[in-house]
């Protein structure tokens, strides 16, 4: 059994005026450790998949399983706990809250997990210095760098030790090379055997993933595991 | 780091709107502990002046026979047997169990004296209470201090020609008049007041008394209690309470509490509106925000507890403040009030259940004004919240 299996999923966004489909039928299967990357222009559904793998977001058809279980038959406030402990969340925007500290920002997923509070300040600096902010770990978000910033936010995204990392263009609002490094920082945990699903539009960034998959027009164009299957053969 | 350190911190930093949010509270719970203080303390000054304006009960000796008079007119021809009360049976009033609310008792005899050839209604009176329960009388010369002095009413003291200082000849014994009484329009101005022993010697009744006035107004104290209480203890005198006097008092005051009250209520309305308001516009402005907690695991009841937590916080300070301001703004008008009706005894009492109450007002409000903000943002959609995913 594949660590995510995704069986025909199809999203179709409704309005009072027309319905625009954002994925159309995707299916796929990724192992644990896999680092994936998937890429696609601007409405492809690449952004959707990787809402609806997030628990966020229900699809109109079909059924996801993330570690044998079925993410929307569990219902909203276990939805919610299935994200806290098996999700960890890096946005393009970086998404920290502008009043809390990077080590406050980072400790927000063990906020409302009965822990005492040096464990969460022991794993929030634990984490805060393995993506190198140690020092920074009483700044507010407007005294860190954008880099500093995405840092912090994969800083958060570890901080539970979820099995799984989910994240949307990382790199997306970074010069080149702070993306450089932000791309080899999530490389070098998908090494420690870290399963990260990352989409991205950024073709640069393909040489990092083990996987990648093309969407376009929400159906899966290409998937980088059958190319290499049909060179093997 | 907990839901308690992020409402802090929110609050911290969102100062503008945390103003808004207590003031809006603050105004209600100040308005309701300025109303609610006012009125006691008003009510407590109406008691005290009350208990000065005089006498609500009266103890007379009982008698078989209906009273010919009304409105000072006396019909006569009925020769109506005086009888007199013992003035040691008065002790039996300290051993009522409402005797805590007798502010004070005016024990009096009267009787028929001749002064310079005319006759005159002599009251001895114990000088002391009679003056504190008669706050209204006001004199030329003096009250009376001790025995051998005479105090005369408007009416007597012109009919007779007496001036202060004149020795009176009271049924042979020599008085020494210490002061005149304004006119008060009343059966006073036709008196001559002596002291109760001086009396009872001149009236040859020692040991007793014609009747009392007994002063026992507050707005806890059930008069009928009293008034019953008093006959059991008094089996022989008849109790006759003045009610009017009370209910036409209270009744004021009543209205102008339940007057104040209706005002009360609206602002707390318009109070919890601009909280409503305030905490809708704090939901809009924190989507992103709240589109972040719930991506991270918060579930809808954390979204809602740390809106609460907030809210809880804003409204124990505006509590506590309404009620500091409140007591501030009753203390600084009450003098007004006092004035205005002939000044005397204003008290602000820092009442601590009327603290809890503001407190508890201000945690009510606030909460019942957040409760549908709160359940909104724990309903958002995370995905629509963050629009980035």
């Amino acid at each position: 059994m594949s660590f995510i299996e995704i069986e025909n999923l199809k999203k179709v966004y409704s309005s009072d005026a027309d319905c625009v489909t954002a994925l159309g039928g995707v299916s796929l299967r990724v192992a644990e450790g896999c680092f994936l990357g998937v890429m696609g222009q601007s409405g492809s559904g690449k952004s959707t998949i990787l809402s609806i793998l997030g628990g966020l977001c229900h699809p109109t058809e079909g059924t996801i399983c993330i570690d044998g279980i079925s993410l929307y038959d569990l219902g909203v406030e276990k939805l919610a706990d299935f994200r806290r402990e098996y999700l960890g969340f890096v946005f393009q925007a970086f998404n920290l809250v502008p009043y809390l500290t990077a080590m406050e920002n980072v400790m927000l997923p063990l906020a409302v997990k009965k822990m005492g509070r040096s464990e969460k300040v022991r794993r929030a600096m634990d984490v805060l210095g393995r993506v190198g902010l140690s020092d920074r770990a009483a700044h507010l978000p407007s005294q860190l760098s954008g880099g500093e910033q995405e840092r912090v936010a994969i800083a958060r995204a570890l901080v539970n030790a979820p099995p799984l990392i989910l994240a949307d263009e990382p790199t997306g609002s970074l010069d080149s090379e702070t993306s450089q490094e932000i791309m080899a920082l999530l490389q070098e945990l998908n090494a420690e055997g870290q399963t990260i699903v990352m989409v991205t539009h950024n073709l640069e960034n393909r040489e990092y993933f083990h996987r990648t998959v093309h969407l376009k027009d929400g159906l899966l164009l290409r998937d980088s595991a059958d190319s290499s299957q049909q060179e093997a053969v | 780091m907990n839901l308690r350190t992020i409402a802090w911190n929110n609050l911290k930093r969102r100062k503008t709107r945390m103003i808004f949010l207590v003031a809006g509270l603050l105004i209600g719970v100040a308005t309701v502990v300025t109303i609610v203080s006012l009125g006691q303390a008003l009510t407590m000054e109406a008691q005290h002046r009350m208990e000065n304006f005089g006498a609500n009960i009266i103890l007379a000796p009982k008698s078989d026979e209906l009273s010919l008079s009304y409105g000072g007119i006396d019909l006569g021809g009925f020769s109506i047997a005086v009888s007199e009360i013992a003035e040691k049976d008065l002790d039996k009033i300290k051993e009522i169990p409402n005797a805590r609310n007798i502010a004070a008792v005016a024990p009096k005899l009267l009787g028929s004296v001749s002064v310079q050839g005319s006759r005159v209604l002599l009251m001895g009176v114990d000088e002391e209470k009679e003056f504190h329960v008669k706050r209204w009388w006001t004199l030329e010369g003096r009250a009376l201090e001790s025995n051998d002095e005479l105090v005369a009413g408007s009416q007597v003291a012109m009919t007779l020609g007496l001036s202060l200082g004149d020795v009176v000849p009271v049924n042979e014994r020599r008085m020494t008049l210490v002061g005149i009484l304004h006119e008060t329009g009343s059966q006073d101005d036709d008196l001559l007041i002596s002291t109760l022993d001086d009396a009872q010697a001149i009236l040859d009744k020692p040991g007793l008394i014609t009747m009392a006035e007994v002063a026992a107004l507050c707005a806890d104290c059930p008069l009928e209690d009293i008034v019953i209480q008093l006959t059991q203890a008094l089996p022989n005198v008849k109790v006759t309470a003045l009610q009017q006097v009370v209910k036409t008092r209270m009744h004021a005051l009543n209205q102008f509490q339940t007057f104040s009250l209706g005002i009360a209520a609206v602002v707390v309305v318009i109070g919890a509106l601009v909280v409503f308001v305030t905490m809708m516009g704090s939901v809009k402005e924190r989507t992103r925000e709240i589109g972040i907690f719930r991506a991270l695991g918060f579930r809808r009841s954390h979204v809602m507890n740390l809106i609460l937590t907030e809210v809880v916080a804003v409204s124990t300070l505006a509590g506590v403040l309404g009620y500091l301001i409140g007591m501030g703004v009753t203390s600084m008008v009450m003098p007004f009030f006092s004035q205005a009706q002939e000044g005397g005894h204003s008290v602000v009492h820092w009442d601590p259940m009327l603290g809890v109450g503001a407190l508890a007002l201000a945690l009510v409000v606030g909460s019942l004004a957040s409760y549908y903000p709160a359940l909104q943002a724990s309903r958002m959609d995370p995905t629509e919240a963050l629009r980035t995913l």
